[in-house]
Parts: C-alpha cells; sequence; structure tokens
C-alpha cells in the first residue's frame, strides 16, 4: 500500500515553555494535550458532581429526612443537573473528539489550533465561575432548567443565578467555537482518499454533533443574557409581574435543551459504532443507515421542543404537532440499536471492559429510548411528566447512553493516550458495580413516579412504600460511588505503570492506532492514501482489503 | 430544633398510596388505556432486543465463532424501518384521539372551581357560591367538571396521580382542567413544578363528595365565621396584623396573601398537608413559621406564649 509523505505540519505552532509543566500546560495548543485537558477537568467535575449526588441521595434516603434543608439541597440538585451537562458529558465528549477526530482523519492538529485552547479555556472559567457562586453567596437554586418566573431576582435573591447564566454564556461559547473548529477539520483537513462516505463513524457523528452545537447555543445563550438583563438592569423578558413571559423562557430554552440531548449523545453513538466494529472483529452492519440516521435525528431534533412543555397548557393542536415529531425520532434512534447487534451478530465478540459497556447500553438505552417515546405521547407525559418517571427516564437516556459511552471510550483509548493499558480485572469490577448500582438507583425511581412523587422534593412524607424505594435507590448510588471509586484507583495505578510494547493492542481498524500510542507531538510523519472505511485495517492485511 | 422535628414527624398525617395505574376519574381511564397500550408494546419490543442480544452474545462468542463469517441479510434494515413505523402511526392515532377525548376544547365554559396555586400552598374558589378556601379541595363526583387553573407568583403543577393528567399553573396565564370524578372519598396529589424552597411541601388533598354533600358543604361554607367561645384571640388576630394577609369572613380581616382562615378548624391539616390540624400544631406554627416550613411567607412575629395561645384557640374554633 502506497503511503503519502505529510508536509511538515502546516504551519509553525507555538510551544511554550516545554520546560515548564504548569507553563507548558497553560500555553499549549496541541489537540492531542488539550484533549487531555479537557478530559481531566471532566474528570474534576465528574467527582464533584457525583458528590452532589450522593449528598441528595442521603438526603432522600429516608422520608422526612433533615439532613439538608430546602435550602441547601435545592442549590445541590442545580448544581449537580448544571456540572453534569456542561462540565462533565460536554466536555469529556468534545474534548474526545478534539483528541481523536484529528488521528482519525489523518491529520496532525485541529484547523484552528489556537481556537481550540481558548475554547477549552473559557469553557473551563465557565465551570469555575459557576461554583464561585458558593462563595459568593449561594449557588443557583431553581434547577438545571431554571425556569421563570422563579429564576427572577424577586423569587431567587442570591446571586447564583447570575453565575448560572455568567457561566453557562462562558461554557456556550466555548462549546461554539469547538464545535466550528471540529466541522472545519473535518471537511478540510481529510488524508488523500478519505472521502465522506468513508468517514468512520465516530467522525460522522461529530460532524453532525458540530452543526447541532452551532445551531442550539445561541437559543441558550440569548436567553441566557435577557435572563441577566432581567437580573441586573430589570429588564421584563421572563418578569411576568410587568408584562413578561413565563412561557418564553421555556422556549427558548428547550429549543437548545432538546437538540442538546442528541448533542449528548451523538458522540456517545459515535463511540459505540467504533466499539461495537473492533470488539465484535467485524465491520459495522449498515453504515449508510447508521449515518444517515444520524443526519435524520439532527434535523428532527430541532422540531421537536414543545414535548418539554405538553403540560404548560399550549393547546391540543400544537401538542399533537409536538407529539407526533418527538415519536418520529424513535424510528432513526431504533435503527442504529438494530445496526449495532447486527454488527456483532456474525462476528467474534471479545467482552473486554469497553465492550461490556457497549452492550449494557443497548439495553439500558432501549429502557431509556423507550420511556422517551412514552413521553412523546402526550396524555402518558400529562399523567408523568415531573415525576421521578422522568428522573428515571434522562438517568437512563444521559448515564445508560452518554456516560457508559464515555466509560466504553475510557477503556478502549486510554492506551491510545497514555501508551498504558487499564487493569481489566478492575475494570469488570468496575462495570458490574457500576452497572448494578445504576439500575437499582434508577429503575427503582420509575415506580417512585407512578406512584406519585414529583421531581426536586427535598423530602417526602411516609407514604407507602417510598422510603423502601427510595432507601434501595440510595444504596445503588452508593455502590455507584464505590465503583468510581475503583476506577479512579485504577487509572492512578495504570499511569503509574510500565508503558506497553505493542501500539494497537485492540487490533483496530481506523488510523488513530497508526499513529503511535501516545502519538508523537506530530501525529504522522507519513499516511497511507485511504481506500476504504477501515484503513489500518487495509494496511494489516494487504490480501484481504476492503473495498468500500 | 431537633424536638420540634421530631413532633412534626409523629403528627404527620398518613397518606395512603396514590398510584397512577389506579384510574379515579373518567380522565385517568381514558389515559391508561393508552398507557397499557404502550406498556405491552415497549415491553415487547425491549424483550426482542435483550432476547436477539442475548443470542448474539452467546451464538458469536470469541472462542466459539472461528471465522464463520455471518453478515445479516440487508432486507432486516427495511423492516426495521417498516415495523417501527407502523407502531408509530397506531400510538400517533391514539395519542390525538386521547388528547381530545381528555381534554376538550373549553368553549367558554363555566369552571366549577378557580384554583389558584401560591408559593407554597392552594387556595380554591368556587365561582357559583364565593366560597373560598385552602388547600383541601371539595369537588362533586359524578359529572364533568372544569377547573380553572392560576398561578399567584412562579409555575406551579396541579397533579393528582389518580384523576391523571396534571397541568401547569403559569402566572400571568389561564389553564384548564377537565375532570370527572369517579367515587367519592380522599384523593392526594401534590406540586410537581419546581416552585422554590417548600416545593416538598405543597400538597393537595380532594375531598370529592356527592352532589349532596357537596351543596351541603358548600352552604356551610358560605356562612361568615362564627366563634363559639368569646375569647381576646380574635382582637389579638386584628391588632397584631393577621388580617393584613390572611381573610376570615365576616370580619374585618381580608388580606389575599395567605390563606383563607374563615373555616379553618374544619380542615383536617395545616400547611398544605405537612402538618395535622390540632392546637399544639396551630401554636407551634404561628411560634416558629421558619423552622416548620423554611424560607414559607409567614413571618415570625415573636409572639409571646399567652398571645400565640389566644389567637390558636381563637382560629381552631372557626369550624
Amino acid at each position: 500500500m502506497k503511503a503519502i509523505l505529510l508536509d511538515s505540519i502546516e504551519r509553525d505552532l507555538p510551544v511554550a515553555h516545554r520546560d515548564r509543566t504548569l507553563l507548558r500546560w497553560l500555553s499549549t495548543v496541541d489537540h492531542k494535550e488539550i484533549g487531555k485537558l479537557y478530559l481531566m477537568a471532566a474528570l474534576l467535575f465528574f467527582v464533584v458532581g457525583g458528590v452532589e449526588a450522593l449528598l441528595m441521595r442521603t438526603q432522600l434516603a429516608v422520608a422526612n429526612n433533615h439532613l439538608l434543608g430546602p435550602d441547601a439541597y435545592n442549590q445541590i440538585f442545580t448544581m449537580h443537573g448544571v456540572t453534569m451537562i456542561f462540565f462533565v458529558l460536554m466536555p469529556a465528549l468534545l474534548g474526545l473528539t478534539v483528541y481523536i477526530v484529528p488521528l482519525m482523519i489523518g491529520a496532525n492538529e485541529m484547523a484552528f489550533p489556537r481556537l481550540n485552547a481558548f475554547s477549552f479555556w473559557i469553557s473551563f472559567s465557565g465551570g469555575l465561575l459557576l461554583y464561585f457562586s458558593f462563595a459568593a453567596g449561594g449557588a443557583p437554586n431553581a434547577g438545571w432548567f431554571n425556569y421563570a418566573p422563579l429564576n427572577q431576582e424577586n423569587y431567587s435573591s442570591s446571586p447564583g443565578i447570575n453565575y448560572y447564566a455568567m457561566g453557562l454564556l462562558l461554557g456556550g461559547i466555548g462549546s461554539v467555537t469547538t464545535a466550528i473548529n471540529i466541522i472545519v477539520t473535518i471537511l478540510k483537513m481529510r488524508v488523500k482518499g478519505m472521502s465522506l462516505k468513508r468517514l468512520p463513524l465516530f467522525v460522522w457523528m461529530a460532524l453532525v454533533n458540530g452543526f447541532l452545537i452551532i445551531a442550539a447555543m445561541p437559543s441558550l445563550n440569548a436567553a441566557l443574557s435577557m435572563l441577566l438583563l432581567d437580573r441586573l438592569m430589570e429588564a421584563h423578558f421572563f418578569n411576568t409581574t410587568a408584562g413578561g413571559s413565563a412561557l418564553l423562557w421555556q422556549h427558548l430554552f428547550w429549543l437548545f435543551g432538546h437538540p442538546e440531548v442528541y448533542i449528548l449523545i451523538l458522540p456517545a453513538f459515535g463511540i459505540y459504532s467504533e466499539v461495537f466494529q473492533v470488539f465484535s472483529q467485524k465491520k459495522i452492519y449498515g453504515y449508510v443507515f447508521v449515518a444517515a440516521s444520524t443526519v435524520a435525528i439532527g434535523l428532527l431534533s430541532f422540531g421537536v421542543w414543545a414535548h418539554h412543555m405538553f403540560a404548560a397548557g399550549l393547546g391540543n393542536t400544537v401538542n399533537s404537532f409536538f407529539g407526533a415529531s418527538s415519536m418520529l425520532i424513535g424510528i432513526p434512534t431504533g435503527i442504529k440499536i438494530f445496526n449495532w447487534i447486527g454488527t456483532m451478530y456474525g462476528g467474534r465478540i471479545r467482552l473486554t471492559t469497553s465492550m461490556l459497556f457497549a452492550i449494557a447500553f443497548l439495553i439500558e438505552f432501549t429502557i431509556g429510548g423507550l420511556s422517551g417515546i412514552e413521553f412523546s405521547i402526550v396524555p402518558l407525559d400529562w399523567q408523568l411528566t415531573d415525576s421521578y418517571f422522568v428522573v428515571a427516564h434522562l438517568h437512563y437516556v444521559l448515564l445508560g447512553g452518554s456516560l457508559f459511552g464515555l466509560f466504553s471510550a475510557l477503556f478502549y483509548w486510554f492506551p491510545k493516550i497514555t501508551g498504558r493499558m487499564l487493569n481489566e480485572t478492575l475494570g469488570k469490577w468496575f462495570f458490574w458495580l457500576f452497572t448494578v448500582g445504576f439500575n437499582l438507583t434508577f429503575l427503582l425511581q420509575h415506580f417512585l413516579g407512578l406512584m406519585g412523587m414529583p421531581r426536586r422534593v427535598y423530602t417526602y412524607q411516609d407514604i407507602p412504600y417510598y422510603t423502601i424505594l427510595n432507601l434501595l435507590s440510595t444504596a445503588g448510588a452508593y455502590l455507584m460511588g464505590i465503583a468510581v471509586i475503583i476506577l479512579i484507583y485504577n487509572i492512578f495505578k495504570t499511569i503509574k505503570a510500565a508503558p506497553m510494547e505493542n501500539k494497537d493492542p485492540w487490533n483496530a481498524f481506523t488510523l488513530e492506532w497508526y499513529a503511535g500510542s501516545p502519538p508523537n507531538e506530530k501525529n504522522f510523519i507519513d499516511v497511507p492514501v485511504v481506500t476504504s472505511r477501515r484503513p489500518f485495517w487495509d494496511l494489516k492485511n494487504p490480501e484481504n482489503r476492503d473495498y468500500d | 430544633m431537633l424536638s420540634l422535628w421530631e413532633n412534626i414527624l409523629k403528627v404527620s398525617p398518613d397518606i395512603p398510596l396514590q398510584s397512577v395505574l389506579r384510574s379515579s376519574s373518567q380522565q385517568a381511564e381514558q389515559i391508561n388505556r393508552v398507557g397499557n397500550y404502550f406498556y405491552l408494546a415497549a415491553g415487547f419490543i425491549l424483550l426482542i432486543v435483550a432476547a436477539f442480544t442475548a443470542f448474539v452474545l452467546y451464538k458469536f462468542g470469541e472462542k466459539k465463532n472461528n471465522g464463520d463469517k455471518k453478515t445479516l441479510s440487508s432486507k432486516w434494515e427495511i423492516a426495521m424501518i417498516g415495523i417501527p413505523s407502523f407502531l408509530v402511526a397506531f400510538f400517533l392515532y391514539l395519542n390525538i384521539k386521547t388528547i381530545n377525548t381528555v381534554e376538550p376544547a373549553v368553549n367558554g365554559a363555566a369552571p366549577e372551581a378557580i384554583i389558584t396555586a401560591h408559593q407554597w400552598w392552594w387556595e380554591a374558589r368556587y365561582p357559583s357560591s364565593n366560597v373560598v378556601t385552602a388547600n383541601e379541595i371539595h369537588l362533586p363526583v359524578g359529572k364533568k367538571i372544569l377547573l380553572k387553573l392560576l398561578a399567584s407568583d412562579v409555575i406551579h403543577d396541579w397533579w393528582i396521580p389518580q384523576f391523571g393528567n396534571k397541568m401547569d399553573m403559569v402566572p400571568a396565564q389561564e389553564n384548564y382542567l377537565w375532570l370527572d370524578i369517579k367515587q367519592p372519598g380522599d384523593y392526594y396529589g401534590i406540586c410537581s413544578e419546581f416552585c422554590g424552597a417548600q416545593h416538598a411541601h405543597m400538597r393537595i388533598k380532594v375531598i370529592a363528595q356527592t352532589q349532596e354533600d357537596y351543596n351541603n358543604w358548600l352552604k356551610q361554607h358560605q356562612q361568615a365565621a362564627t366563634t363559639t367561645t368569646f375569647n381576646s384571640g380574635a382582637q389579638l388576630f386584628m391588632t397584631k396584623t393577621c388580617g393584613n394577609c390572611h381573610r376570615i369572613n365576616g370580619t374585618a380581616a381580608n388580606g389575599s396573601v395567605g390563606p383563607d382562615l374563615t373555616h379553618l378548624g374544619s380542615r383536617e391539616t395545616l400547611l398544605a398537608g405537612l402538618l395535622e390540624n390540632n392546637i399544639q400544631n396551630l401554636e407551634s406554627w404561628i411560634k416558629h413559621p421558619q423552622q416548620i416550613k423554611p424560607g414559607a411567607n409567614m413571618p415570625d412575629f415573636h409572639l409571646d406564649d399567652t398571645t400565640t395561645k389566644a389567637i390558636s384557640d381563637y382560629l381552631f374554633s372557626l369550624k
């Protein structure tokens, strides 16, 4: 197979203070180091958000508990949601994208390396600013979707919501600039021969995701700016006592908020698409369907936002429309689940930790997806929205979907990033404890919802079954906590261990494994001309090459 | 402080299990019919996905399968679009049909009750009889009634699980809900949209009555407040400015910020379902509102024991 020589890196990049650790991390513009910064920042916030979750579950372990008062609880549940969505899942998925995409497409850098550094630091500052609110008089306390008019000065007088708005604005700017960077990189910097129909599926998802971010974020950023004007300068966008509209906030928020759900899941879909192929030792079943259904999901995701507002009194016509559009999303999503199982069919399945998370995802995400379709049926939504059934549903989608994807990616790409293999035995302990804990916590919350327990309550009265179900749910949360401690131990233990010899431990298919593990500062010296969807496979099996 | 809480734990009123799957209204029955179809279809789909996954894992493990390269026919892909599309069409039909039976257009119909949500309690007004009450809402059974739902401050949400659907109460907006309760009895619900500090303690109790009992209740509650014993409580209620926020029909107290207290003694609970209604609880509440329901709009007036006792006696005597 012919290899082409890459030009020496397109232009000289500043590499400041190579000999000073802290200054080097602060000034780097290397996409791999920025990717690592994203991942480490996400891990930090993950631990913080996880502690918040455990505090909540401890408060809710028994009826009429008064460990945390309403004031503390309302701040903590708000911070848990905001942290996990904006400062854990988003940066982890974007960081992984920034690290892996250039390697997968045979490029030596992102299209805009300096913008890449800017994006990370501004997002990270957003997270720090958000947490500074604790020191500044109180964290935000109106939930992650922060409904008007509860978010107004007269109902939430602590400065927390100002920090919410400013922190998320910074995070939002960072996400948009990263998205632009990712799109340009994918469209302009692919190696010779890698046409769009040969793009690895992880890259496909990253591309669609980039467009989703660019289209969805402005709505949030506008809403946050209007909220700041309301709170700091007495504008009246959302102040209902002065002619503002409560529902305007909901429309603007969910016009961002629902595509956001897909922004969190599409990169994970990309991860699964790679993991299923490599660990089934077989190429993807229905490449075109997987890619095309992603585009369909991306387009549909902008026409479904009002399904978060079925109980707001929008009227039967509006509800029918948004019910129909939301239900349609079930079709392309179902196709994907089928394609992944179809990929395993006929393969030679290796049950690594990475693969276990991918397989568990199929079941957890089907549960979360089905309860999602339930919420697109308006009368059932009327019955169960804002109850613990929603809490269960959203965690099945975000944990069972996005977080399981990140765990799968962590075990799959950790050797790529560090040159060291995570311990598989500890990995399997981690997988089983986490998965059992996860299902214990959230499966039971479906029943609490069916028994009329509303979400976001800091305590509950002693109603039959409430205490036992909540107690078990709390026990599950602690199991997940223990599992995460095992994971962190595994990571630290592995980093200190000796590097591995083999740069391709999984016998993988895509170009990032053609580079070193870890890759050199300059990713590639030469790259093969791509002639199929599995370029590295072709290189290793010249007699048995793909033609697609 | 702690002993106060222990006290509350003991008197916290018992609430029976409220399951959405029990249909106590015609609306809930319609909704649960859709639910039954859905849970059946969803359970079936989950079973298929789990079984297919288990089969594939069993059949194609690395040790079992050596080089046998099978691939699914792409015809399955077409089936995977066809079957879900059919299901979507079916549920879309049920969806639209049920929306319109459960919540038909209001067309200017007169509401039986106007319910206004406040941080953190419920106000009920009955336009036909000018009765005003709070938290324990009496409604007639066996006929289709309309509720008008309003909010005075932030967004709240009306939800009685056994009555089926919930409806937000949005400030500066009028929402409506149809309700046809099947049997007399007590039904419990709770505010379901996060509304601030005491969202957890915003319970609704609906006392569903036959038309006759309901009419009697309305008639009785139209009466102005009568107190059997003369005491200083009535005067203290006015001089300590309680009347600026609370209304007691037949006296000069006509505030509208807090709950109407005209017939407070006849209610079973206090503070939107938080406490059992008795003299001791009433006294504790008046003395320590911010410890019992932190964040509530009731200020602590630092009243002495005699004053608190007199006011509580007076309020509790308002049957």
